[in-house]
């Protein structure tokens, strides 16, 4: 039955090898050299080894009449030696070459053994040459897979994260002419004609388009620019030809430094990286020595102790086994590539994170601390109701916008934002503007008041309170009242669906700190669900807040502040992890920051965290069920249940399921 | 002085023992070898000359895996 089987499996092989020589082979880019000889010699040895199947021991017994006694067995077993050169050469090579450099374990080592072991016992019971070779054979399918699948979606996911631009079009005696970004110099003008990636930072001096920056932050409404806006590398244009005068050097332009961060994100190894290292390194010799005590001790205590044959070549049989079993390919390879994947399927979600070891962070995180102004609301003032107001609230607005016209104030600002003309100083005379209270002045010749509620006391004019939370405006026209404009710092969209959408993450407490009064951030808080607040804080205060909270959280959870990246640097390298928003073009919130969300939706906090715990699921994943499956091969190899045969499909197997598993860690775009 | 060097490795293990050797080679004060990315980031010890240390890395990697390539 066996044997009918190895026979099925090594015609599937035969064709497959030579399916994908044929197929992949010829494609550009298919196969590197190395991979396309593996594949022939793959197909070669399984060829022949199918052969000889066809030929059994008794038929070359018959070439003893020929020749001299036991010819046939020699014959046979060069054969099959050839075979094996074929297949496993390099490995033997490398085998000896490891025990030259006095590194004996590793995987060659150890199929050396394992083959030649198995080899030696067929030559000695003149049995079954066919398992060595089978065994070295998918040993070499194994690797090659590995190397292939691996190869594949390490080139995959960086040409997902390829957001390098290749080349700069520069205008000379008008023509254009493409150059290396490199060296295009501080000031010079551009020209990005649509479809191409903009290459370097810089401002519009000609044209307008709409510019698809989905390669930065996985938005894909695209902007509007014109003339004048200032534009950032790596978005694309899709409409118009742009003339641009760059204001930076390609290796300083956001392009440059989002790629740099990405590559070098994987290079921060995470604890799990660095447990399997450390695994790795124990585990192969403390297999190895189990094997040679597997091999000498049951046969010598069956000798002396139990009176019964020793049985050698069942025990070494056994030992071998446990070799094939012994290599940690599976995890070594499985582990980082998890993370590699999940970096990579981050930062196609405008998600950067700076390396694996954060991203196992942030998958442990339980309490989120919010800064508010920037993240939870949108950082600017303004006009967010009008109230009470006797004529059309256009009218109020306008009064007010003119009688505010010439302070630089941010409240004023925002009533002329709010306004949207350019006021006409004209028609506004006797402005005079009482400090910490208003301003009155004279409107189309009528008195107009406009401020808080000291200046209608001030005036004796009765007002109305407002209940809402910000900055009131009082509007009081020909000394009468004329209703409020309330002026606050507004609440981004998605704030609330975020902090709800934290909480079905697993964030178990979700903490505001703010500069701002305490009515107005209770207010805010309350309103998007945030279990703490602290107001009225000073930025060496947030620092302080932080470190309280760190004390008092429970020992593994993980505690992540969200800043702006612009004033809260100090804090956000204090926490656990610091995650900068909204850091499209903000060079000072990339280097604070160990996740940089590219855009300033904060919903992206919790898709990065639920990114972060698919990924590290599926590292735990591929941990326990390598080893499981390990170690559950080891005892039945001990008990001589597993043979070689399970043992490598075994190995095999389990790394080809981890490696697919750990692409999973890629599609995360539905999280 | 950080420097990067394009690698060629195929296997990760095989990549983390390169790691290693190159950490120990002397002028070396750090390495970082990045399976995924196929890079090698490797910090010289002060006063050290790049290239000829670098000669030495590639000597201590093929030893540990006689495939790998380093793009010096």
């Amino acid at each position: 039955m066996q044997e009918l089987i190895i026979d099925i499996l090594l015609a599937v092989v035969v064709l497959a090898a030579a399916g994908i020589l044929l197929f992949i082979g010829r494609r550009e880019g298919g196969m590197t050299k190395k991979q396309r000889k593996m594949m022939v010699r793959i197909l070669i040895a399984a060829a022949i080894l199918l052969g000889l199947q066809f030929a059994p021991a008794k038929l070359f017994d018959q070439l003893d009449r020929y020749l001299f006694p036991s010819a046939g067995r020699w014959i046979r077993f060069v054969c099959y030696l050839i075979d094996y050169f074929i297949i496993g050469y390099d490995i033997l090579k490398k085998a000896a070459k490891g025990i030259q450099n006095r590194r004996v374990f590793d995987e060659n080592f150890l199929m050396a053994v394992a083959t030649i072991g198995a080899m030696a016992l067929a030559i000695y019971e003149n049995g079954e040459y066919l398992e060595a070779i089978a065994v070295m054979l998918f040993y070499q399918i194994g690797e090659w897979f590995q190397s292939y699948a691996v190869g594949k979606s390490r080139r995959n996911i960086s040409s997902l994260m390829d957001i390098r631009p290749d080349y700069a079009n520069v205008e000379r005696d008008g023509a254009l002419e493409q150059v290396d970004p490199d060296e295009v110099e501080v000031g010079s003008v551009i020209v990005v004609q649509p479809g191409e990636k903009v290459p370097i930072d810089g401002v519009i001096v000609e044209g307008s388009s709409s510019l698809n920056t989905s390669a930065l932050t996985g938005e894909s409404l695209p902007r509007e620019a014109k003339t004048g806006d200032e534009v950032i590398s790596g978005c694309i244009s899709m409409t118009g030809v742009l003339k641009i005068q760059t204001t930076k050097e390609f290796g300083e332009s956001t392009v440059s430094k989002i790629l740099d961060l990405v590559e070098n994100a994987s290079s921060r190894k995470s604890r799990s990286e660095d447990f399997i290292s450390k695994f790795a390194k124990v585990y192969t010799p403390a297999v190895c020595y189990s094997a040679l005590a597997l091999a000498i001790l049951p046969p010598l205590v069956r000798i002396l102790f139990m009176g019964l044959a020793a049985n050698w070549s069942v025990w070494i049989y056994r030992a071998l086994t446990f070799l094939v079993i012994s290599c940690p390919c599976a995890l070594v390879i499985s582990i980082p590539l998890s993370f590699f994947a999940g970096i990579g399927g981050a930062s196609q979600q405008g998600i950067l994170v700076k390396g694996s070891n954060f991203l196992e962070i942030l998958s442990q995180t339980k309490t989120v601390v919010f800064d508010k102004t920037g993240t939870l609301t949108q950082g600017v003032f303004e006009v967010n109701g009008i109230h009470h107001s006797e004529m059309e609230d256009t009218k109020l607005l306008e009064y007010a916008a003119l009688a505010e016209s010439a302070s630089s104030h941010p409240i004023s600002k925002s009533l002329q934002r709010a306004y949207g003309k350019e006021p006409d100083r004209s028609r506004v005379s006797d402005i005079q503007e009482i400090s910490g209270n208003g301003v009155t002045a004279k409107v189309d010749g009528v008195e107009v008041a406009a401020g808080n509620d000291k200046l209608m006391r001030h005036l004796g004019i009765s007002y109305i309170d407002c209940h809402s939370t910000g900055t009131i405006i009082h509007v009081a026209v020909g000394g009468a009242y004329a209703g409020h404009i309330v002026i606050s710092d507004r609440v981004k969209p998605h704030a609330k669906e975020a902090i709800a959408s934290l909480k079905s993450a697993g964030v178990d407490k979700t903490v505001m700190l703010t500069g701002d009064a305490k009515k107005v951030a209770d207010q805010v808080a309350a309103s998007l669900g945030i279990h703490e607040v602290y107001s009225e804080l000073l930025p060496a205060g947030k620092v302080e807040k932080v470190e309280e909270l760190l004390r008092v959280k429970s020992g593994k959870a993980k505690l992540a502040f969200v800043g702006d990246g612009i004033n809260d640097a100090p804090v956000l390298s204090r926490a656990d992890i610091g995650i900068a928003m909204g850091a499209l073009g903000s060079d000072a919130a990339i280097e604070a920051a160990d996740i940089v969300l590219m855009d300033d939706d904060p919903l992206k906090i919790s898709k990065a965290i639920k990114i972060s715990r698919k990924c590290l699921r599926i590292v735990y994943q591929n941990i326990v069920f390598a080893l499981a499956v390990k170690f559950a091969c080891l005892a039945l190899g001990a008990v001589g249940i597993a043979n070689m045969y399970l043992a490598i499909f075994a190995d095999v197997g389990v790394m080809v399921l981890a490696v697919l598993n750990a692409i999973r860690c890629l599609f995360v775009k539905k999280l | 002085m950080k420097k990067t060097y394009k690698i060629e490795v195929d296997c990760a293990n095989c990549a983390n023992l390169m790691e290693e050797a190159t950490r120990k080679t002397e002028g070396v004060a750090s390495a970082t070898v990045n399976f995924m990315t196929q890079k090698m980031i490797v910090e010289f010890a002060e006063g050290q000359d790049p290239k000829s240390v670098m000669k030495n890395v590639l000597k201590a990697c093929r030893k540990v895996e006689p495939d790998c390539e380093i793009e010096l």
